[in-house]
C-alpha cells in the first residue's frame, strides 16, 4: 500500500492487485502493534487514506501467469483479463507457520493450545478470553520459537518479530487478567528494535511476567484440560514441570507458496530459507537481478510493520528511478 | 600305468591345498561350536535334515533360485557357472570311468581326460541314441558355462540388464581369482579343440569343429599349442584353487556348511561365533545388497553397504564407522540370496566396539502399576506424537476396555535402541524393569503403539502374555464389534515400518484395518521391499542433511500415486515423514479414531 | 597469566586455559553436529532418564566441551539411548552418537 501511494505521489500510474477482498494483509487481523501497543486499525486506516483514489485498487485478483517481455510484463489474471505493465513490485507478504506441524505442543489436539494469531483475533473481537471450558485463565504460557530456528520444522531462520509479540501479548493478558500468572518460555529474547528492550523491562518490572529460559519439549493434557509442560529450566539446570490453563504458541513466518509460484515464473533467485533474494543485501535491497522486478517487505523474510513500511518507501523510489530510464 | 604329465602338477597342488583349507576351516568351525550345537550337528548328519540340506544346496548354491527371482539374466549367469561346473565335474568323472583302462585314477584324470584319451569309440548305449553321448554332453556343458561367462563379461558394461545399477568394487585377491576363473573354461575349450584337431578324434560337436579349423590353420604347431594350452588350463585351475580361500569364491564351500548349520537347527548368536564366521565366509560378494541400500541410493554414502561391511569383518579390518553407518532396516538382508543375518552381524561388531562401556541404571524405580486386563505401552517416541495417544485413548474408551496406560507419565525405554548400539547386556537392565512393570500389572494382553517396542517385546522379553501392536489389537476390537465405524474412504498410501514389517513379519493387519476406513493406493516398494523412512535409531553416524535425503526419496516414492494421506503405524516414522511431507501424515490409529461416529 | 580472585573456589572454576580439551576435539571430529548446540534445553526436558534421575544431558555435554571431564565420566552411563532428544533438537545435534563418542573419548583418555 505504501509503495503504491508513494509512486502515485511521484506521478506514476499504479495498479494494486490484491488476492483477498480487502487490502492490508495480516495487519487487518492484528489488534495492537508493538512497541507502543497502539491499535493496528489506526495504521491500516492511515495507509488506506493515503491510497485515496490515486491508485487503481483491484481486489480478489489472482495472477495465473506472467510473461516477461523485453521491457515490460504481461500478466494473465484468473478473471480472464490481462494487464501490461513496465515494472512489477512483489509485496505479497508471508504465511504463518502451521502449528499442527509441531505435534508435541498439542495444537489441534488439546483444547487449550492456541496460536499468537488466534490470540490477537480474540483481543480484536473484544470477546472475553477463557479456556475452552469457559474458565478464566489463572496461568497463561507463551512458547517462543514455534516453527522458527527449528530444523525439525524445516525453518532454520529466526522470525524476528515473534519474541517482541510474545512480550506484548503477555502484557496485554496481564492488562486483562491482573491476577493471572503469565510465563514466557524462550531460548533467546530477541528485542531487536527501539523501545523493545524497554518493553521487556516493563513486562518484568510493572507486570511481573515470568521469563523462563528453556525450550518446551512436549505437552500433555490433564483431566481438566489444563496443559502440563515439560521444560528444562536451563538457568538452574533442573527439569521443570508446570501446568497452565492456556498455552499460546508464538508461530513464525514461512514463505508463502503463492509468492514462490510467482517468483518461479519470473526466474527470481530464492534463498535456502525459501524467501526471495534481492539484488544486493545492503545496497539494492528492493531490486532484484531481473530489471523491472522489485521486492518489498516480507517476501524477503521476516519483517516488522514499521520496517516494511520504510522498505516500501525505498522500493517506490527505486521503481520511480527505473521507470525514468525507460 | 598311471596317466601323468608334468602339467597336471599346478592343478593337483592347488586342489590339495584347497581341500586342506576346507577341511581345516570346517573342522575349526565345527569344533568351536558350543556343545549343544555340536550335538545338533552330529544328530543332523544322520537325520532327514541332511537330505533337505542337500536339496537346498542344489536349489540355491547350484540353481540359484533366489537370484532368478530377482533377475532372470543374473540368475542364469550365476547358475551356468555353478550348476554347469558341477555337472561338468560329475559327467567328467563318469566319462573318465568309462574310458579309462585302470580302476584307480588320479583326481586330475577326469579334468584332463581329453589330453590322455582321444578316440571315437561308440559306447553300447549310444548305438540307438546320440552317438558320442558323453562327447556331446561335455561340449554342451562347456558351452553352457561359457554362455554364462559371456553374460558375466557383458555385465561389466551393462549391469542394468542384470537388474543391478551398482556392482561390487573388487579387491586384488578377488580380481586375481576372477581372471583365473574366467580363463579356465575358454582355455579348456581351446585345449580340447586343438587336441581334437591334432589327433582328429575325441571331441564333441563344438570341439571337433573348432579342432578341425585349428588343424587347418596351424597344422603341425597344433600339438605344441595344445600342450601350452593344457599347461595354461592347469595353471588357471591351480591358481584359482590357491586364491579361493582368500577370495569371494570361498563362499562356494562355506555356503554349503552354512546351509547344513541352518538345517540342523544351529542358531545364530549375539556375539561372534562359528555361525557368524561361517555366514561371513558364505558371502559371495554378488552385490545385490548394494542397490537396495538407501544410504547408497538416496544419501550417496557408498562404502558401507553389507558386502563391504562383511568383507571388512572377514579381513579383520572393521572400522567403528562402518559398523555405525547402517540403518539396520533389513533391506539388504531381505535380498541376500544366501540369507545372511547381516543386521545381526552389524550389531555383533558394534558390541565389539561398545559392549564394554558400562551403563548405570541403578536409578530405575520399583515398578508399581495399577492392575488391569489390558496393558498399553505407548513407547517413548509416541509421547512426541500425542495425537496417536489421544486416538488410542479414544478408541479404548469407546470400546469400553479396562486398560492401564503403563507409561503415561513417561517411559523407561524398551531397550531395543540400546541393543542397536551393540550393548545387549546393558539393554537387559531396561528389559528387566519393563518386564516387571508388565507382569505386575497382571494384564493378559500387552498392546503397544511403537513397532520398535513391539519387536523387542516379542524377541527379548519372554513374556507369558499376548503381545500385540496396536494395529493388530484395533483390528480385533473392530472385528468383535466393539468399535462402530463410519467409513470415510480417503485415498491413502500405507508405509510399512521396518520393525513391524520386515522386523516382525506383520504386513496384513495394518492393511486389513486400514481398508475398513480408507481406500489404499498402490505403493511401488512395499511389504518386504518397503523403504525405510530414514528416522531409524539403528544408524548412529549420519548428518541431518543426509537423513533428510533418505526421507525425501522415500516420500517421493510413497506419494507417487497421489494419495491424500500417508498412513504409517510407527510414531518415529510419523514424526520423520511429517517434517518433509507435503501431504498429511497420520497413524493408523488416528484414521480409525477419525472414523468413529460422534 | 593473571589468576584473579578465583583461586578460592577452585572446584567450581572452569579454567578454560588449563582444562583438557581432548574430549572436545574428539567430539568435533566424530560428531561435529555438537558444534551447533544452542543449549535450549529441550533435550534434557524430554529425556527419558532425566525424569527419573538427576541427569542433565545439555549440562553434561556443555561442561565436557569446556573441558570438565573428571566429574562427568560416569554421568553419560545413565543414558538409555532412547533417541527422544534427537527427535526434538532444533539444531539437529545427534545426541546418541555424541554419547557413544564421549564414551570412546573417555576410554581413550584412560
Amino acid at each position: 500500500m505504501t509503495a503504491a501511494s508513494r509512486l502515485a505521489d511521484l506521478g506514476e500510474q499504479v495498479i494494486l492487485l490484491e488476492r483477498e477482498e480487502q487490502v492490508g494483509g495480516h495487519l487487518r487481523n492484528w489488534d495492537r502493534l508493538f512497541p507502543n501497543r497502539r491499535p493496528g486499525y489506526e495504521v491500516l486506516n492511515y495507509l488506506t487514506e493515503e491510497l485515496g483514489s490515486k491508485v487503481d485498487i483491484r481486489c480478489l485478483q489472482t495472477v495465473t501467469t506472467i510473461f516477461s517481455g523485453e521491457r515490460d510484463f504481461q500478466l494473465q489474471l484468473a478473471s480472464g483479463k490481462s494487464l501490461r505493465c513496465d515494472a512489477l513490485l512483489l509485496a505479497t507478504g508471508f504465511d504463518l507457520f502451521d502449528a499442527r506441524r509441531k505435534e508435541e505442543y498439542g495444537y489441534a489436539i488439546y483444547d487449550n493450545v492456541i496460536t499468537s494469531a488466534e490470540l490477537e483475533e480474540l483481543f480484536r473481537s473484544g470477546a472475553p478470553i477463557t479456556t475452552r471450558q469457559g474458565k478464566v485463565p489463572k496461568r497463561v504460557g507463551f512458547v517462543h520459537c514455534v516453527g522458527s530456528r527449528d530444523e525439525k520444522a524445516g525453518n532454520l531462520y529466526c522470525s524476528k518479530v515473534c519474541c517482541v509479540t510474545g512480550v506484548k501479548q503477555a502484557i496485554e493478558i496481564k492488562e486483562l487478567f491482573p491476577e493471572a500468572e503469565v510465563f514466557g518460555f524462550y531460548m533467546d529474547l530477541r528485542m531487536f528494535d527501539r523501545h523493545f528492550e524497554e518493553m521487556y523491562y516493563e513486562a518484568q518490572q510493572k507486570w511481573d511476567i515470568n521469563f523462563l529460559r528453556g525450550r518446551v519439549s512436549e505437552c500433555a493434557e490433564n483431566q481438566d484440560q489444563s496443559i502440563v509442560l515439560k521444560i528444562e529450566d536451563t538457568l538452574t539446570s533442573r527439569p521443570l514441570k508446570m501446568t497452565v490453563d492456556l498455552l499460546v504458541l508464538l508461530v513464525g513466518f514461512v514463505p508463502s507458496p503463492e509468492t514462490l509460484r510467482l517468483a518461479a515464473m519470473l526466474d527470481l533467485p530464492v534463498g535456502e530459507d525459501r524467501f526471495l533474494e534481492p539484488a544486493d543485501e545492503h545496497t539494492k535491497s528492493t531490486l532484484t537481478v531481473k530489471p523491472g522486478v522489485f521486492l518489498a517487505g516480507a517476501v524477503k523474510g521476516p519483517f516488522s510493520i514499521s520496517n516494511a513500511i520504510a522498505d516500501a518507501g525505498t522500493a517506490a523510489l527505486q521503481i520511480h528511478a527505473y521507470l525514468k530510464t525507460l | 600305468m598311471i596317466s601323468f604329465n608334468l602339467f597336471v602338477l599346478p592343478f593337483s597342488f592347488g586342489l590339495i591345498y584347497l581341500l586342506y583349507m576346507i577341511i581345516r576351516w570346517w573342522t575349526k568351525w565345527i569344533r568351536a561350536l558350543p556343545p549343544e550345537d555340536r550335538a545338533r550337528f552330529r544328530k543332523g548328519i544322520f537325520s532327514r535334515q541332511f537330505f533337505s540340506g542337500l536339496k537346498e544346496v542344489f536349489l540355491e548354491s547350484l540353481v540359484h533360485r533366489k537370484m532368478f527371482r530377482r533377475n532372470a539374466l543374473l540368475g542364469f549367469m550365476h547358475m551356468s557357472f555353478a550348476l554347469g561346473w558341477f555337472l561338468l565335474i560329475l559327467a567328467g568323472n563318469i566319462e573318465s570311468r568309462i574310458y579309462s583302462t585302470s580302476h584307480v585314477n588320479p583326481p586330475y584324470y577326469p579334468i584332463f581326460l581329453k589330453f590322455f584319451i582321444h578316440d571315437r569309440t561308440v559306447l553300447w548305449f549310444e548305438i540307438n541314441t546320440v552317438p558320442g553321448f558323453f562327447r556331446f554332453l561335455m561340449d554342451f556343458l562347456l558351452l553352457f558355462i561359457l554362455s554364462g561367462l559371456i553374460l558375466a563379461m557383458i555385465k561389466r558394461g551393462r549391469s542394468r540388464w542384470f537388474g543391478m545399477t551398482r556392482t561390487t568394487h573388487s579387491q586384488l585377491t578377488d580380481r586375481v581369482a576372477l581372471v583365473c576363473l574366467w580363463l579356465i573354461f575358454p582355455v579348456r575349450l581351446l585345449a580340447e579343440s586343438f587336441t581334437d584337431g591334432y589327433y582328429g578324434a575325441g571331441g564333441g560337436f563344438a570341439t571337433q569343429h573348432l579342432g578341425n579349423l585349428f588343424a587347418v590353420l596351424f597344422r603341425e604347431s597344433s600339438q605344441h599349442i595344445a600342450y601350452a594350452l593344457w599347461w595354461l588350463y592347469s595353471l588357471a585351475l591351480g591358481i584359482f584353487f590357491v586364491t579361493l580361500p582368500f577370495s569371494r569364491y570361498w563362499h562356494i564351500p562355506t555356503e554349503v556348511l552354512l546351509i547344513f548349520f541352518r538345517r540342523f537347527g544351529i542358531p545364530p548368536k549375539r556375539i561372534a561365533s562359528s555361525f557368524s564366521q561361517v555366514e561371513i565366509g558364505a558371502c559371495s560378494r554378488c552385490g545385490v545388497c548394494i542397490d537396495v541400500c538407501q544410504l547408497g541410493s538416496a544419501a550417496r554414502i557408498h562404502d558401507i553397504q553389507a558386502v563391504y561391511f562383511l568383507r571388512s569383518v572377514r579381513d579383520e579390518q572393521v572400522s567403528r564407522d562402518i559398523t555405525l553407518r547402517c540403518l539396520v532396516c533389513g533391506r539388504c538382508q531381505e535380498t541376500c540370496p544366501v540369507g545372511i543375518n547381516i543386521d545381526l552381524i552389524r550389531l555383533i561388531e558394534r558390541y565389539n566396539f561398545s559392549g564394554s562401556h558400562a551403563s548405570d541404571f541403578t536409578y530405575l524405580p520399583e515398578p508399581a502399576p495399577r492392575k488391569a486386563q489390558v496393558a498399553y505401552f505407548a513407547g517413548c517416541m509416541t509421547h512426541l506424537t500425542p495425537s496417536i495417544i489421544r486416538a488410542m485413548k479414544g478408541i479404548l474408551q469407546e470400546a469400553g476396555i479396562d486398560y492401564h496406560f503403563l507409561d503415561e507419565e513417561g517411559s523407561v525405554c524398551c531397550g531395543r535402541p540400546m541393543m542397536l548400539s551393540g550393548k545387549h547386556e546393558q539393554a537387559g537392565e531396561l528389559i528387566r524393569f519393563n518386564r516387571e512393570l508388565i507382569l505386575q500389572s497382571g494384564a493378559d494382553t500387552l498392546v503397544t503403539s511403537c513397532p520398535i517396542c513391539f519387536r523387542v517385546f516379542r524377541e527379548e522379553y519372554n513374556l507369558p502374555v499376548r503381545i500385540l501392536h496396536h494395529t493388530q489389537y484395533l483390528l480385533e476390537l473392530i472385528k468383535s464389534g466393539k468399535v462402530p465405524l463410519q467409513t470415510v474412504f480417503r485415498k491413502v498410501a500405507y508405509h510399512d515400518p521396518c520393525d513391524l514389517g520386515r522386523g516382525s513379519n506383520e504386513y496384513r493387519a495394518p492393511r486389513e484395518l486400514l481398508a475398513k476406513v480408507a481406500e489404499l493406493v498402490e505403493v511401488p516398494e512395499e511389504k518386504e521391499d518397503a523403504l525405510c523412512c530414514g528416522g531409524s535409531l539403528g544408524i548412529y553416524t549420519i548428518s541431518s542433511r543426509k537423513r533428510d535425503l533418505i526421507t525425501s526419496d522415500a516420500l517421493d516414492k510413497l506419494t507417487s500415486s497421489g494419495p491424500e494421506v500417508l498412513v504409517t503405524a510407527c510414531p518415529l516414522c510419523k514424526k520423520t515423514f511429517s517434517r518433509l511431507a507435503g501431504i498429511e501424515v497420520l497413524d493408523v490409529a488416528e484414521m480409525v479414531y477419525g472414523a468413529i461416529p460422534e | 597469566m593473571k589468576e584473579f580472585g578465583y583461586t578460592v573456589h577452585k572446584e567450581r572454576l572452569i579454567d578454560y586455559d588449563r582444562n583438557d580439551k581432548r574430549v572436545l576435539n574428539h567430539l568435533k571430529k566424530h560428531e561435529p553436529s555438537v558444534l551447533t548446540c544452542i543449549a535450549c534445553g529441550s533435550c534434557t526436558a524430554t529425556c527419558s532418564a532425566g525424569q527419573l534421575v538427576d541427569f542433565n544431558i545439555r549440562l553434561v555435554q556443555t561442561l565436557l566441551r569446556r573441558g570438565e571431564i573428571e566429574p562427568l565420566k560416569k554421568e553419560v552411563r545413565k543414558c538409555m539411548l532412547c533417541g527422544k532428544c534427537i527427535l526434538i533438537c532444533p539444531r539437529g545435534v545427534n545426541m546418541r552418537n555424541l554419547i557413544l563418542a564421549i564414551q570412546t573419548a573417555i576410554d581413550k583418555l584412560q
